[in-house]
């Protein structure tokens, strides 16, 4: 019961303070910088701007346009009840969960791309093609890590592995290859959350544009989904990278719960570091990176099955 | 912290399948020998006389400083930054990569183990950098390249011994350095050369003889 009540919290804290995670990259960004960086608030602002105006819609469009932002929010919302805070278990767990989180990621991205393909807009076409291709090389780097994760846990839900990580489990002589599945898992968060050496959440170009390009005929409060949705997305994949980096397990909640609050900002700030020293990779590149982070968590599972 | 040197090592050799910078290839290939120095004496059996640390000081002087600084210095005269077609693309190398840890992880398992040796992680670390060495041999067309490869082949070998716990490996080791780096030295005096008389080092264009 008590496990319960915490992930309760859990998720409504996610679902509250998801949109600061922007904030934390953009202010890291701006600091590197050297300029003042936006309001800490300025996520939440927009959110409620955007809930205030309505929508228009093409009149080309179908039902699959409007449903599409709905969809891969509740489907975000959906996965973030299966991640695990603090080493304590998730929401909903139940063995094979892994799973289900990769697709509803999968699920969510799937209606953004259609809805995106609804418009016949080609520019947005072409937008729904990068993310579909990108998507589906990141999707076994993801699957392989946790696969990897469940073989030395001994257990298929995240809740059970994240949950072990923090006992004896991971120590010993995994401990190196930590370095493996980090690097992979940190690509793929890149990736997925079309963050700089894949995409650039900023460009104003629709030509190089891939998550942005897709969502351009959204507006008001169907983009305040689609913001939402993409700072739940950068909250619950940011729990598991920083759940590895610290599981949890110290044997007070409270020292745990702020812990692994500062592990996920500090990933954060990790981000806005690389967003500020690295360049956007070419269109061509990006399918090397993706092929470094399955070589990584290929080199993750050979190492914890060896 | 052995373990964590080995799996800076497997990606250093990792790097090398994959990158296109020849700047890059040599700076892993001083990084390797750095880590290789490093693990040599970790994992020494029952200690190192005097003379034994001297000869792994100048092993790593060598390996990872003189090789090293020749080499860039024969880059800089030649005045290229990276090879722009091997015979295998970089995609395509990685994936040799993966496929060559997976390999020398998969038969260190099955090798039998001198007494001795707990873990043979040691061995397909090794292995892997030989095969590193080897796959930059034949799939590079620049021959300084090349040179970085049988310089990555020797760290590999090098590693092998302490890996498999034989002792005192290091005087022979110093006599196998000593003519690895006589190789290199001449490698660089004929990179310079062949590019005077070429202009280019592509050593698969060199058996079009020029009358």
């Amino acid at each position: 019961m008590m496990d319960r009540l915490f992930a309760l919290v859990g998720v409504a804290v996610a679902l509250v303070a998801a949109p600061f995670l922007k904030t934390v990259i953009n202010r890291t960004k701006a600091a590197v910088a050297g300029r003042q960086g936006p309001p800490l608030l300025l996520p939440y602002r927009s959110l409620v701007r955007l809930m205030s105006k309505g929508a228009v819609y093409g009149s080309q469009t179908t039902w699959i346009f409007r449903a599409g932002p709905v969809v891969s929010l509740v489907a975000t919302m959906g996965a973030l009840c299966l991640v695990p805070f603090a080493g304590r278990p998730a929401l909903v767990h139940f063995e094979g969960d892994i799973l289900l989180m990769a697709y509803l990621m999968g699920v969510g991205r799937f209606f953004t791309v259609l809805a995106a393909m609804d418009t016949g807009s080609s520019f947005e076409g072409m937008g729904a093609d990068r993310e579909a291709f990108f998507s589906a090389l990141t999707e076994p780097s993801l699957l392989l890590g946790v696969a990897g994760l469940g073989a030395i846990t001994g257990s298929l839900s995240l809740s059970g592995i994240y949950g072990k990580l923090g006992g004896s489990a991971f120590l010993g002589s995994n401990l190196p290859a930590l370095i493996f599945i980090l690097a992979a898992f940190v690509i793929v968060y890149l990736a997925e959350n079309s963050r700089i050496p894949v995409d650039d959440p900023t460009t104003h170009l629709e030509l190089t544009m891939i998550h942005e390009v897709m969502v351009l005929d959204h507006c008001g409060i169907d983009l305040a989904f689609i913001e939402y949705g993409g700072a739940l997305k950068l909250w619950t994949m940011g729990l598991l990278v920083s759940g590895l980096v610290f599981p949890g397990g110290t044997g007070s909640l409270w020292l745990d719960v702020l812990l692994s609050l500062c592990c996920l900002m500090g990933f954060q700030v990790a981000v806005g570091l690389v967003e500020s020293s690295t360049a956007r990779l070419k269109m061509g590149r990006v399918p090397l990176l993706l092929a470094v982070a399955f070589v990584m968590s290929t080199l993750w599972i050979m190492w914890v099955v060896r | 912290m052995k373990q964590l040197l080995m799996t800076l090592l497997l990606l250093v050799d990792l790097n090398m399948f994959a990158t296109s910078r020849v700047d890059s290839l040599i700076r892993s290939a001083a990084l390797q020998g750095a880590i290789v120095v490093c693990l040599v004496a970790l994992s020494s059996v029952g200690g190192l006389s005097s003379v034994e640390w001297a000869f792994l000081l100048v092993t790593g002087l060598v390996k990872a400083v003189c090789l090293p600084v020749v080499m860039f210095k024969a880059l800089r005269s030649v005045g290229i930054r990276r090879e722009l077609e091997p015979m295998i693309g970089y995609r395509k190398s990685l994936f040799v990569g993966l496929f060559a840890v997976g390999f020398s992880l998969w038969i260190s398992v099955k090798l039998p183990m001198p007494p001795g040796v707990d873990d043979p992680l040691g061995l397909s670390v090794a292995l892997l950098s030989m095969m590193a060495g080897m796959f930059l041999v034949v799939s590079r067309k620049k021959a300084i390249s090349q040179a970085v490869g049988y310089l990555v082949m020797e760290n590999g070998i090098y590693f092998m011994g302490p890996a498999m716990a034989v002792h005192h490996p290091l005087v022979v080791e110093a006599g196998v350095l000593l003519d690895l780096f006589v190789g290199v030295f001449v490698m660089g005096v004929i990179i310079l050369h062949i590019r005077r008389e070429f202009n280019h080092i592509d050593v698969d264009r060199l058996s079009e003889l020029k009358d």
